[in-house]
């Protein structure tokens, strides 16, 4: 049994149809990318997920439950987190209220001073600037306190959108390291949508080609990244 | 009255203490406006009702109990629960049926909705109470060590201004610690991310609406007290006045509200007092227009966003 699975989803905002028919599934600890270009729906597809924006119609189910009428915060606390694109830190929110929002719905106190502890050792300088609301960090370390942020609750899924935008190559590369660590490490599942198609389809097992609300294109990482086609829309070749 | 050249010490005092209590009344109620527009960014303009509603609870439960024989502080205590929470359930159930259907529809429509709400809450109140002022008795205790200063700041100032610094300082905590409280900062700063890390945002922005309501039922309580009598239309100028307070001091911000309104408090009393006593409420109206016209964010208000 696939751990997610996407059967003819729809999704609209208004009249405009943003996901038209959608069909996607991935197993427990893999990583799969879902690249595409600009607008064709990628954050959408995150975002239909985690029941911000519900499919109108289609199926999404989640261990084999179905999560497409589920309210957010229920669909959180099965397993579910999200690193949404622009990082959307709590601004006024200090770093370590940033983090403990991420543990919103675990009780564990002790547990949560813990994972506390293991992200600062993941990510020093937010540990230095742990009192700092997160609205005054720099763009990379928004990033990575987004995606500690979702590592707080212990995803059995996780989900980052475009974690490496805009980021300088350091900073790039510590977050390509992550992602591949947090798989092996915790055996969390990832679906990471990337601009950078190349590096995604480096750390992918497969990876899912989005175009204009369509699925057009999926297969193993490695296979995609010999594809004429992807190499020439996505790869820049 | 202050005459002559001489700066009359004792009257500039009691101006101030006026104002301070009035001004802690705004603040009482402007908390809930803030609050609720900080979290989804509605005027409810049918606040200044639910502060209304609970003066009139008080008023019955305070009638009732005198009229058995109850007499003290244990009816000013029992009548401020029974305000506080009846106000506390009208507010919450104003929200589940005049705003929650609307939130996501266009931003005029629950603002209207607000307003029908307002119009319907007084024209409820008239018609199963009274539209005649109604006397309302004092239940605040008379303090004894006050006596010698009561020419300046009488038992009631001094139970209204402290009510409503324990109270402020009590949502403070709650708002900065508590589990409840970061749900509802995280949920101002950003609705969908809060709903990503799993806050239910429909049973913060009810509770949200709880604690508004039953700040403003305290103000309720503590105003009619000193003031001696209610009918339905207090809740009108009361809320558009401690509104003016929230805009003032930067709407969405908790610290704003509780400065505006005293800033609000005082312009009032010194305006009356070394002005002119007949256009009481131009006042008010007149420090809205300059603040939206030279600083709209308010006095602690950031440009963007500086919510909850
Ligand atoms: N909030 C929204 N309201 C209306 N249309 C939207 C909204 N968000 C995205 N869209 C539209 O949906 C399509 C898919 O957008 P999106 O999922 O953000 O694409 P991607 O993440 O792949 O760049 C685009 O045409 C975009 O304009
Ligand atoms: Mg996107």
């Amino acid at each position: 049994m696939a751990m997610l699975e996407l059967r003819n989803v729809e999704t609209f905002y208004g009249n405009i149809m943003a996901l038209k028919g959608i069909n996607l599934s991935i197993n427990e600890g893999e990583i799969i990318t879902l690249i595409g270009a600009n607008g064709a729906g990628k954050s959408t597809t995150l975002m239909t997920i985690c029941g911000i924006v519900p499919p109108r119609r289609g199926e999404i189910l989640f261990l084999g439950k179905p999560i497409h009428r589920v309210e957010p915060h229920e669909i959180v606390a099965l397993g579910v987190s999200q690193v949404p694109e622009g990082r959307r830190i709590f601004p006024l929110l200090t770093v370590t209220e940033n983090l403990a929002m991420g543990a919103f719905l675990r009780n564990d106190g002790g547990e949560i001073a813990r994972d506390i502890e293991y992200i600062f050792s993941l990510f020093p300088i937010l540990k230095e600037r742990r009192h700092q609301p997160g609205g005054t960090l720099s763009g990379g370390e928004q990033q990575m306190l987004a995606i500690s942020r979702a590592l707080m609750a212990r995803p059995r899924l996780l989900l980052l959108d475009e974690p490496s935008l805009g980021l300088a190559p350091l900073i790039f590369q510590l977050i390509f390291r992550i992602i591949p660590k947090i798989n092996r490490e915790n055996g969390t599942t990832i679906l990471l949508v990337e601009q950078n198609a190349n590096m995604a389809l480096k750390i992918a097992h497969r990876g899912y080609v989005l175009e204009n609300g369509r699925i057009t294109l999926e297969g193993a990482a490695e296979s995609l990244l010999n594809n004429e086609e992807v190499k020439r829309a996505y790869l820049g070749l | 009255m202050s005459s002559g050249p001489r700066f009359d010490m004792d009257y500039f005092l009691e101006l101030a203490i006026g104002g301070l209590t009035r001004g802690s009344i705004y603040a009482l109620i402007a908390l809930g406006y803030t609050m609720v527009y900080g979290i989804i960014e509605l005027i409810n303009f049918a606040h200044g009702e639910i502060y209304m509603i609970g003066a009139f609870t008080a008023l019955i439960v305070a009638s009732v109990l005198t009229m058995n024989g109850m007499t003290g502080v244990s009816v000013l205590i029992l009548a401020s629960v029974v305000a506080v929470l009846y106000a506390a359930a009208y507010g919450f159930t104003v929200e589940k049926i005049a705003y929650k259907p609307l939130r996501q529809a266009p931003r005029l429509s629950p603002l209207i909705s607000a307003i029908g709400m307002s119009i319907f809450l007084q024209n409820y109140v008239l018609i199963a109470q009274t539209s005649d002022f109604l006397p309302f008795p004092n239940l605040l205790p008379v303090l004894p060590f006050m006596e010698p200063y009561s020419h300046i700041m009488g038992s009631t100032e001094l139970i209204i201004v402290l009510t409503t610094a324990l109270a402020t300082a009590a949502l403070t905590f709650f708002i900065k610690f508590t589990k409840l409280g970061k749900a509802m900062r995280a949920t101002a700063q950003d609705r969908h991310m809060a709903m990503l890390v799993g806050v239910n945002v429909n049973r913060v922005i009810s509770n949200t609406f709880i604690v508004g309501s039953a700040l403003a039922a305290i103000g309720g309580v503590l105003i009619a007290s000193h003031i001696g009598r209610i009918n339905f239309s207090i809740g009108f100028i009361t809320g558009i006045k401690a509104f003016t307070a929230a805009v003032l001091g930067g709407i969405g911000s908790i610290p704003g509200a509780v400065l505006g309104g005293l800033v609000l408090g005082w312009t009032e009393s010194f305006a009356t007092g070394y002005v002119s006593s007949d256009y009481e409420d131009v006042f008010a109206f007149c420090l809205l227009v300059l603040i939206l016209i030279f600083r709209p964010a308010g006095i602690l208000g950031r440009s963007s966003v500086q919510k909850v």
